[in-house]
C-alpha cells in the first residue's frame, strides 16, 4: 500500500500573476542571479500535446519563470470557412479538435439550425447525443493514455487505446469513417443508423465500467502516481473562473458547472447523470473527474440507446427540402429531386441573416460557436471559442510553485489539444 | 447603451470607450463573473459583391439566373466596420449576455484584462487576426501568427491564398 504524500492545501486568495496574467515573472530577488536558467520546451517535445512551446525559468528544479507560446498550428480554419458554403464548411468542424471531432461538428449545426429555425427529429437529437458522449469517452481516454504515459506509466497507453478503438470502430460503423465523421448533417443525420449498431454499442458500454475501473486500479495506488499528481498544479475555484476555465478543469476547482446541467441541450434535460465536481483543484482532482464522467458518459449512452430503440422507422432527417438533400434513391427518378440535391452541393443554401453564439459542453470545456450570416449561402463570420485555448492561459497560475517534472503533469492534465489552440 | 434580442440571446450595444465601465458593471452588479469568449469581426463590404472570394449579388437574389448565388434581400446595414463581441456567462446563474462594441479602422477599445484575466490571450488573438487596437493591454503582441507578420488574416480585405509562403534556402 502506497503512502500518500502530505498534500498542499488549496491556496487563499489569488495567484493569477500580474500584471500579465498568463506570463510568470521572475521574482525580484532573483532577477540578477547568475543560476537562471532559460529552458524551451517544445515546440516539438513528445510532451506537449503537439506543438506547445513553454518558455521556462529554472532556478535549481523550481520553475520561477513562464510564459506560453502557441501559433504553430495555425491553419486558418475560421477564414477558409468563410468562403465555404454553410454545407461545405461543416467538413472543417471536426478537424479543428481532433479527438472531440463530433462535438466540434455538434456545435457548428447547431448554430447553423439556429439561424435557420430548423427543427430536427428527435431520433437525430437523441443519436446525436449518443455518439457526443460516445465521443467524449474516446477523448477521454486519450486523455489518460497521454497524461498518464508521460508520466511513466506506459502501460496505460496500451488499454486505452484497446476501449479507444472499440469506439473508433462503432463511429465507422455508423459514419463510414473512423475520426472526423461528419455525419451530423444540419437538419439531422446523414444516414439511418445501421443494423447491428444496437448489439455492438451495449456490449461496449457493459465492458467501459470495468475498464475504468481497471485503469484505476493501474494509477489509484500508484505511490509516484499519488506523489506527481497530488497537491501539484493548484488552481483555486476564484482564479479558475477569473481565467476563463471551463469543463474538468473548472470542476476539479470545486465549482458545479456543466453546460450539459446548467443549459441543456439536445435532450440533456432527459437524462438522467451526474456531474462530478471536485474540491482540491490539483492534478489528482483533474484525473478524478475525468474518470468519473467516463462512468457517467457511458449511463448516458446507456439511455440514449434504449430511447433510440423505440424509433425504429422515425426520420433521421428533417423534411426540409430546401435544406436537407434529397433521399439518395430519389435521385434517379425525380428531376426535382436532382435539382434540389445540384442546387445545395454546388450553391448552398441560404441562411437568414443574423449572429449566434451556441456553446455546448465539448470535453474540454466550453465549446462555443459564434455565427454571422449575411443571408447569403456562405458564413459570414466563423469563430470557435476553443476550451483548450482557455485553459492554457491557466498554466502560469497552476506553475506558481511547481518544479520543473510538474511541468509535465500540470500541462497533461489541462488537457489541451493544440489544433483547437492554433486552429 | 443599447439593449437588443435576437434568436434568445441578449446583446447591449455599447459605447466602445466604456467597454471597461460597462464590463465591470455587468461583472460585480450583475454577477456575470466569466468571460468565455471575445470575438472580433469585420464588416466590410457587408452587402456587396466580391470580398475574400465572396459571391454576392447586391441587387437580389434572381432564383431563375444560373449560379445565383446571392442574398434573398440586403442584410441591415452595420454602424461601423468592426464589431467586438464580449460573451458573459453567469455563473452559477446560467444566464448569458453579448456585450457588442462597434468601432472603425482607427478607433481603440480598452482592454478588461483588469476586469477578467482571461481576457488577455483573446484580446491578443482580437488584435493578431483582425487588427483591433486594445488600449491598455499589459502585453499586446501577436499570438497567433510569428511577430513580424504582415496584416491581419482575418480581415475581409486580406485574401485566402494570397499571402507569401517562406521556405528554408530563400534569401
Amino acid at each position: 500500500m502506497a503512502v500518500a504524500p502530505e498534500r498542499p492545501r488549496i491556496y487563499e486568495g489569488s495567484r493569477i500573476p500580474s500584471p500579465v496574467p498568463t506570463i510568470l515573472a521572475i521574482p525580484p530577488e532573483l532577477r540578477d542571479s547568475e543560476d537562471i536558467l532559460e529552458v524551451n520546451f517544445g515546440p516539438n517535445h513528445p510532451s506537449t500535446h503537439g506543438v506547445l512551446r513553454l518558455v521556462v525559468e529554472l532556478h535549481g528544479e523550481r520553475v520561477v519563470g513562464l510564459r506560453a507560446v502557441v501559433g504553430y498550428l495555425h491553419t486558418g480554419f475560421e477564414k477558409n470557412m468563410e468562403a465555404k458554403s454553410w454545407w461545405k464548411a461543416i467538413t472543417y468542424s471536426p478537424r479543428i479538435d481532433y479527438l472531440s471531432f463530433q462535438n466540434n461538428e455538434l456545435v457548428f449545426v447547431l448554430g447553423v439550425e439556429k439561424l435557420l429555425g430548423l427543427a430536427v427529429p428527435t431520433k437525430a437529437t437523441w443519436m446525436r447525443m449518443c455518439l457526443a458522449e460516445l465521443n467524449r469517452i474516446h477523448s477521454h481516454l486519450v486523455w489518460l493514455a497521454t497524461a498518464a504515459l508521460e508520466l511513466g506509466a506506459i502501460s496505460m497507453f496500451w488499454y486505452c487505446f484497446r476501449e479507444r478503438d472499440q469506439i473508433l470502430d462503432l463511429f465507422e460503423m455508423v459514419t463510414g469513417t473512423r475520426m472526423h465523421t461528419r455525419y451530423y448533417q444540419v437538419g439531422g443525420l446523414a444516414a439511418d443508423i445501421p443494423p447491428g449498431f444496437f448489439p455492438e454499442a451495449r456490449e461496449f458500454i457493459d465492458w467501459m465500467p470495468k475498464a475504468v475501473s481497471e485503469y484505476e486500479s493501474l494509477v489509484d495506488r500508484n505511490a509516484i502516481w499519488l506523489e506527481r499528481t497530488k497537491g501539484v498544479g493548484l488552481l483555486s475555484a476564484e482564479d479558475a473562473i477569473a481565467l476563463g476555465q471551463t469543463g474538468p478543469v473548472l470542476r476539479g476547482s470545486g465549482v458545479d458547472w456543466d453546460l450539459r446541467k446548467a443549459q441543456p441541450y439536445l435532450a440533456y434535460d432527459e437524462v438522467e447523470f451526474g456531474v462530478p465536481v471536485y474540491e482540491n483543484g490539483d492534478v489528482w482532482d483533474r484525473y478524478k473527474v475525468h474518470m468519473d464522467e467516463m462512468r457517467e458518459s457511458t449511463r448516458i449512452v446507456a439511455q440514449c440507446l434504449d430511447r433510440l430503440e423505440e424509433m425504429e422507422g422515425e426520420p433521421w432527417i428533417a423534411n426540409d427540402r430546401k435544406v436537407v438533400l434529397p433521399p439518395r434513391e430519389e435521385l434517379h427518378t425525380s428531376m426535382e429531386s436532382l435539382i434540389h440535391h445540384f442546387k445545395i452541393v454546388t450553391e448552398g443554401f441560404c441562411v437568414p441573416e443574423g449572429e449566434v453564439y451556441v456553446p455546448v459542453e465539448s470535453p474540454r470545456g466550453e465549446l462555443g460557436c459564434y455565427l454571422v450570416s449575411d443571408g447569403g449561402p456562405k458564413p459570414w463570420r466563423v469563430k470557435f471559442r476553443a476550451p483548450s485555448f482557455v485553459a492554457l492561459e491557466a498554466t502560469a497560475t497552476c506553475m506558481s510553485d511547481a518544479l520543473v517534472a510538474d511541468l509535465i503533469a500540470i500541462v497533461g492534465s489541462l488537457d489541451t489539444v493544440m489544433g483547437e489552440v492554433d486552429r | 447603451m443599447e439593449q437588443g434580442e435576437e434568436l434568445g440571446e441578449t446583446t447591449l450595444v455599447v459605447d466602445p470607450a466604456r467597454v471597461e465601465e460597462a464590463c465591470l458593471h455587468l461583472r460585480d452588479q450583475e454577477g456575470f463573473n466569466m468571460l468565455a469568449d471575445v470575438t472580433p469581426t469585420d464588416y466590410l463590404g457587408w452587402g456587396s459583391r466580391g470580398v475574400a472570394g465572396y459571391i454576392g449579388n447586391s441587387w437580389g437574389r434572381d432564383l431563375n439566373s444560373p449560379g445565383a448565388q446571392g442574398y434573398a434581400r440586403q442584410p441591415a446595414p452595420k454602424p461601423k466596420r468592426f464589431a467586438l463581441n464580449y460573451h458573459l456567462v453567469s455563473i452559477p446563474a446560467g444566464r448569458r449576455v453579448r456585450v457588442q462594441a462597434w468601432l472603425d479602422e482607427d478607433e481603440a477599445v480598452s482592454s478588461v484584462v483588469s476586469v477578467w484575466p482571461t481576457a488577455d490571450w483573446h484580446e491578443r488573438e482580437a488584435w493578431d487576426m483582425m487588427g483591433i487596437r486594445i488600449e491598455g493591454h499589459p502585453n499586446l503582441s501577436r499570438i497567433l501568427m510569428e511577430d513580424d507578420w504582415e496584416g491581419h488574416p482575418l480581415r475581409k480585405d486580406y485574401p485566402i491564398g494570397g499571402e507569401p509562403v517562406r521556405f528554408s534556402g530563400e534569401e
